[in-house]
């Protein structure tokens, strides 16, 4: 099925928790209502015209005004894919896990939130995946600013090409 | 007779564990031999290489791209390539692709060939390791003269690759080829059929083929569960429908489908495959320019994209963002080991300590690739 017509298939079903359908020349999409992403979650895989079996891709992107949560849905059966999104205020984004239908939603949603401070509700484990627990911030925001050590480690350093310069003294 | 006070066991392994493929770190709690639970704990080469794209811009991002699996570069260099490829709607030439092509599945023989010979290792056999080095060691010489690097190679370029092949390059890469084949059948009769061996790895760690589409288990961990799936020839790419191979499969042969075995077999199988895949391209290698004209100021317009590269590791998907300037708004990428390291939790439960070693080894997680 035609990515279009996947979306179709959607707003046929839930109507107005489909709330745009972008069309562009490399990848459309179609942006979701977050209440709705578990029931959407959950009919995408078990409907068997649609039939998503797998959620190859989860990933964040900070927009200054809003984060979005994007999911590239695939099909093995019908070999067919979908990018489903929802939009969530930068404040307090919270969107509901997809834990419970794709597994491999955990680790991907703890990633999202560990670099871009989305939470997950009802995820099992919600913790920092790659950075120290008591890291501050969320790195991948576009406002985050570097702190300039962490535990007495510095992040920064200085050139040692600028060292060398006597000019430079 | 009073009972025996029994406790569970926690115990640290890694990061810096000889057998752990990187820096990869586990916390274990066992009952004795057997684990209850194995917790993977990640993130010690997290360098926030998709944070960096966002600063260096497009060309100058490929090098980073290297870093990200150093182990098959070449892979997501391709990556990284082809998606800004597709944003800016850029053809590479035709001879590009081959050499794109001929540097993958070389990089994907030294890649499974560092994969099998460290598995052995993992499992006590030490001279399978130097064997599938000692191969590995001549494709990089192969790789080195072709891009001047051995690891991380920064090949190819937004529009194609960086360098033609030098001259006679091509008639030692197939002489290579001829010495490769048989030097696959010495591997099998050294470790691949030993008894002991087989043992180890027969029914450890089975996957189920539900589970590992559940988890986006991906490449040679998803094939091994008897699934015919290879980005290569289902959503074919660059000029793969160009070359006849197969994909191998698991069949269960040793063991229940979906092991170690399995999955280590595989690889074995493919380096075959894509032997077959560099002859087949070395043979056809068209004329022609190998880079596309690309502008140095490189602005795809805006828009966003995701491709499917079949790296040695499985399906890696890149997922670029464009705002129309000269910096890509936003990188991800999802690559095989971060999927494979997730399942591995729920793998461990009632396996034996010694068996997590082999997990890990025929999963083929690599540390950087998890970490990004």
């Amino acid at each position: 099925m035609e990515a279009l017509a996947i979306y179709q298939r959607l707003t046929d079903q839930f109507g107005n928790k489909i709330l745009e359908t972008v069309t562009q020349k490399l990848d459309s999409f179609c942006v979701v209502d977050p209440s709705a992403i578990v029931e959407l979650g959950q009919f995408l895989r078990d409907d068997p015209a649609l039939a998503m079996d797998c959620l190859s891709n989860q990933s964040g992107v900070d927009y200054k005004d809003r984060i979005e949560v994007v999911y590239h849905l695939f099909s093995y059966q019908h070999r067919h894919g979908a990018v489903l999104k929802v939009k969530l205020p930068r404040e307090n984004p919270v969107v509901h896990t997809l834990e419970g239908i794709w597994a491999s939603a955990n680790w991907m949603e703890r990633e999202i939130f560990d670099l871009l401070g989305v939470t997950f509700e009802g995820h099992s484990d919600m913790r920092r995946i790659l950075l120290p627990e008591d890291w501050e911030g969320f790195p991948l925001r576009k406002d985050f600013v570097e702190p300039l050590e962490y535990h007495g480690i510095s992040t920064v350093r200085e050139s040692p090409i600028i060292r060398l310069d006597p000019k430079a003294k | 007779m009073s009972t025996l006070r029994t406790e569970e066991m926690t115990l640290n392994m890694g990061p810096q564990h000889p057998s752990t493929h990187g820096v990869l770190r586990f916390v274990v709690r066992a009952d004795g031999e057997v684990m209850r639970e194995a917790v993977p704990d990640v993130g010690y080469l997290h360098r926030s290489i998709e944070k960096i794209a966002e600063k260096v811009g497009y060309h100058g991002f490929m090098p980073y791209t290297d870093r990200v699996d150093y182990v098959c570069a070449m892979f997501t260099n391709q990556g990284w390539g082809m998606a800004c490829e597709r944003l800016a709607n850029i053809e590479v030439p035709r001879r590009g692709e081959y050499c794109r092509v001929i540097a993958a599945e070389f990089n994907r023989l030294a890649s499974h060939l560092l994969s099998v010979g460290t598995m052995a290792m993992d499992i006590g056999a030490m001279t399978p390791f130097t064997h599938a080095i000692r191969e590995r060691e001549m494709i990089n010489d192969l790789i080195e003269e072709l891009c001047g690097a051995r690891l991380t190679f920064n090949y190819m370029r937004i529009g194609g690759v960086a360098f033609d092949l030098p001259p006679g390059w091509r008639e030692k890469a197939l002489a290579y080829l001829d010495h490769f084949d048989p030097i696959l059948e010495e591997y099998n009769a050294l470790i691949s059929f030993n008894k002991i061996y087989i043992e180890r790895l027969a029914n450890v760690g089975v996957i189920t083929l539900e589970e590992a589409i559940n988890y986006n288990l991906v490449g040679p961990n998803l094939r091994a569960c008897g699934f015919k799936w290879d980005v290569r020839k289902d959503i074919p790419y660059s000029v793969y429908p160009d070359f006849e191979f197969d994909i191998p499969v698991g069949n269960g042969q040793w063991g229940k489908l979906g092991d170690a075995m399995d999955r280590y077999m595989v690889r074995i199988r493919e380096m075959a495959e894509s032997s077959k895949i560099l002859r087949q391209a070395l043979r056809q290698l068209p004329a022609g320019p190998v880079l596309a004209k690309v502008a140095r100021n490189f602005k795809p317009p805006a828009g966003e994209c995701q491709i499917r590269v079949e790296s040695a590791r499985g399906d890696m998907g890149w997922y670029v963002v464009s705002d129309g300037t000269g910096y890509p708004w936003r990188v991800h990428v999802r690559t095989g080991s971060f999927a494979a390291m997730g399942i591995t939790q729920k793998l461990s439960r009632g396996l034996m300590i010694a068996d997590l070693v082999t997990l890990i080894a025929s999963l083929d997680v690599i540390a950087p690739e998890i970490d990004r």
